[in-house]
């Protein structure tokens, strides 16, 4: 029973007619249903951890062994310069956090529409709440990998800066930026399904572009970093790495990676939007 | 004016066939029939009559209005269109011409457990079901223990439901749905499911909705719930709506007219969902002891039941059967053609080919009325590769059956001729 929250101060009255053209984002309605969104991503949540010993445990191992790889490989055989003589290491855990978190996003968000089907197909609410709802189960990984990191500094003796206070905005920027090429290829996924055979290739190929086992500063020229800096996660890398280990700010770089984002997500939402009328007939 | 909930004007509901039968669902298909469409498309502009027949109308012209408060009952063949309706009206897809209004909030129920978790217990599944049924989280907290008892699963609301029994399930499902509380609930045979008692509790649950003064859109198969809930009904066929009457006199011309088909159903090409491939439905028939195709059975007498159909190509696992349902919607039998373990095992691997599977349903076993056959073909547990639960409609005849000296009706769906002893003992 999709009922319909709306309350009751407001019209009541809703007028179905074939919509054409581009449709307005109606973001609001996003808002009503928060409830709902919180719910499915504590669903979740809920799943993955359900068989819990395991659940967190693949948590705190997948980043670590990552990292132990890494640092044999790249660290040490290949020697691989890091940002202020920082140990590789961290230098490469604390850039595993934000990929991760972002990477895994942007798995489940793609896959999102198709993975709820179900959903789709018999209850009626603003569609934007999937994928948006996709994103959030991430963040737990996210804390606990991160209470691995705390660790990794103590061990260290590295002090973070006060400029830690912005991890919040560049975990957020991250997040949108999953958000913003989910957007895309959700709801393409759902007419295209090579798109989910495409995704793990597309992040493969994202890694080695964003700054994640070597440092941005190789990238030659400042007018080359802008460039660079189109990737947006090569913004939020370079600043998880200024934040916790206090190596060179991305301030240009970080203006670029948030113009970017801006354009993908916006122009994600109306794409979105002009897709998710026909998801419950083709998908 | 104000007093209508629902009003619905010229609705249409186009579906494109190709985009069913040939689904491009990989973009290498899409490039691969790219060149093709653009052969096509050059074609149509010539040929109007081709876009035409790759297009199928689910609904057209269908106009109505529903009353607040009032229940209006819709009934129809599959594929007459109720759940496109259905679908419309709870904004799960747009109209494609037309316009509906609705004034106050809507709740549809299409199909129980939606977004129920396996692995989640039956406390958490309340709350995700009700939050993706639109429930606000204090609205659950405060109907928590309302839902709960109504579907009488209390001891095991801390397990996971992937370790509940269908029935269990089921019950929980309904519980949650049923304690919502729109102005307008859209209803689709969530009741054709459970056991008997179950049924009954839903449909009382359905009777309080009614009485409460809410608006109820109701559709179904089974006619006795149409009868009980509703007063008034529309019948829909092939998309249009072909008649609103009292429900009384809907069900009848639903039961009679739309469904005279003497004793066989045959389907035509464009009848077959492209998703039955390889298999294709040619007919299902009745034939009494003579082998003469009829639409009324003796009860006393057997009778054969035969489904005939291609296979374009090979398929293992496969069976065919049939479904008798009473002309009420209740279950009777299900019976395919590879039930028995010899059957199978012999028929494991179909070739392509014409075939014709045939069962005799013995003498003395259903008692007079009227029944509903349906045809399945699938593999079990891989894929159903076709359904129509109401392909044929037929009589039973119950002249000669054991009892027929006293002029009553005998109450129950079989008939048998049992061997009673009489003996004396004193």
């Amino acid at each position: 029973m999709s009922r319909n929250p709306v309350s009751k101060d407001e019209a009541d009255t809703i007028v179905l007619r074939p919509a054409r053209g581009w449709a307005g984002l109606r973001l609001r309605d996003l808002w009503k249903y928060r409830e709902l969104i919180y719910f499915l991503t504590w669903r979740d949540i809920k799943v993955r951890y359900k068989q819990a010993l395991l659940g967190v445990a693949w948590a705190v191992l997948q980043p670590i062994l990552t990292m132990v790889i890494f640092s044999v490989i790249l660290g040490y055989l290949l020697n691989v310069p890091t940002d202020n003589g920082v140990p590789y290491p961290v230098f490469s855990f604390v850039a595993l956090l934000p990929w991760q978190l972002f990477a895994s996003a942007l798995q489940r968000t793609s896959a999102s529409l198709v993975g709820n089907a179900n959903l789709l197909t018999k209850v009626y609410f603003p569609r934007l709440v999937i994928p948006v709802s996709a994103v959030g189960a991430g963040l737990v990984d996210f804390a606990i990998s991160f209470l691995v990191l705390i660790g990794l500094m103590l061990f260290y003796k590295i002090q973070p800066t006060w400029n830690i206070l912005w991890l919040p905005l560049l975990v957020l920027l991250a997040l949108l930026t999953a958000i913003a090429v989910g957007l895309w290829l959700s709801a393409l996924n759902v007419q295209y399904r090579d798109v989910q055979h495409m995704v793990p290739f597309v992040i493969q190929a994202w890694f080695y572009a964003s700054p994640v086992v070597y440092s941005s500063s190789i990238i030659p020229s400042a007018k080359w970093q802008l460039v660079y800096a189109l990737n947006p996660m090569a913004g939020v890398i370079q600043g998880f790495r200024w934040a916790l280990l206090g190596t060179q700010a991305p301030d240009a770089s970080l203006a670029v990676s948030s113009a970017v984002v801006l354009v993908l997500l916006v122009s994600g939402l109306f794409f979105f939007k002009r897709m998710e009328r026909t998801f419950a007939d083709i998908v | 004016m104000s007093n209508v909930a629902i009003r619905v004007e010229d609705l249409g509901k186009r579906y494109r066939i190709g985009a069913l039968a040939q689904r491009n669902d990989t973009l290498r298909d899409q490039l691969v029939d790219f060149g093709g469409r653009l052969v096509r498309r050059l074609a149509r502009r010539a040929d109007p009559s081709e876009q035409a027949a790759s297009t199928l109308w689910a609904l057209r012209h269908v106009s109505f209005e529903v009353e607040r408060g009032q229940v209006l009952g819709v009934i129809g063949r599959n594929g007459a269109g109720k759940s496109t309706l259905l679908k419309i009206l709870s904004r799960i897809t747009d109209p494609t011409e037309g316009t509906v209004t609705i004034r106050g909030r809507v709740g549809s129920l299409l199909e129980v457990g939606t977004g129920f978790h396996p692995e989640l217990t039956g406390r958490e599944n309340i709350y995700l079901n009700g939050a993706i049924l639109g429930m606000k989280r204090s609205e659950i907290d405060r109907k928590f223990d309302e839902i709960v008892a109504f579907s009488e699963v209390e001891q095991f609301i801390d397990t996971p439901v992937k370790r509940y029994s269908s029935g269990m399930y089921l019950r929980l499902a309904f519980a949650v749905a049923a304690h919502l509380e729109p102005e307008i609930l859209v209803v689709d045979e969530v009741l054709a499911v459970g056991d008997a008692e179950f049924q009954k509790k839903c449909l009382g649950k359905m009777g309080d909705v009614a009485q409460q003064g809410r608006t109820v859109l109701f559709v179904s198969h089974n006619m006795s719930a149409i009868l009980r809930l509703t007063q008034e009904t529309i019948v829909l066929d092939k998309g249009r709506l072909v008649m609103r009457a009292a429900s009384p006199e809907a069900v009848d011309y639903y039961l009679s007219a739309g469904h005279a088909r003497a004793g066989e159903r045959l389907w035509e090409a464009d009848e077959i969902p492209a998703e039955a491939a390889p298999f294709q439905p040619i007919a299902l028939r009745l034939r009494d002891r003579r082998g003469a195709v009829v639409d009324t059975v003796r009860s006393v007498e057997p009778f054969t039941v035969e489904v005939e159909y291609r296979l374009t190509a090979p398929v293992t696992g496969l069976r065919v059967g049939v479904y008798l349902y009473t002309g009420r919607g209740e279950p009777v039998f299900t019976s395919f053609d590879t039930d028995e373990p010899a059957m199978f095992e012999r028929h494991t691997d179909r070739p392509a080919g014409h075939y014709l599977s045939r069962c005799v349903v013995p003498a003395d076993l259903l008692n007079q009325g009227r029944y509903t056959l349906g045809v399945n073909a699938s593999s079990y547990h891989i894929r159903r590769y076709f359904e129509d639960d109401q392909a044929l409609d037929f009589n039973v005849d119950p002249a000669g059956a054991p009892g027929m000296h006293w002029a009553e009706n005998r109450q129950g769906v079989v008939r048998p001729r049992l061997d009673w002893q009489i003996e004396r003992l004193a």
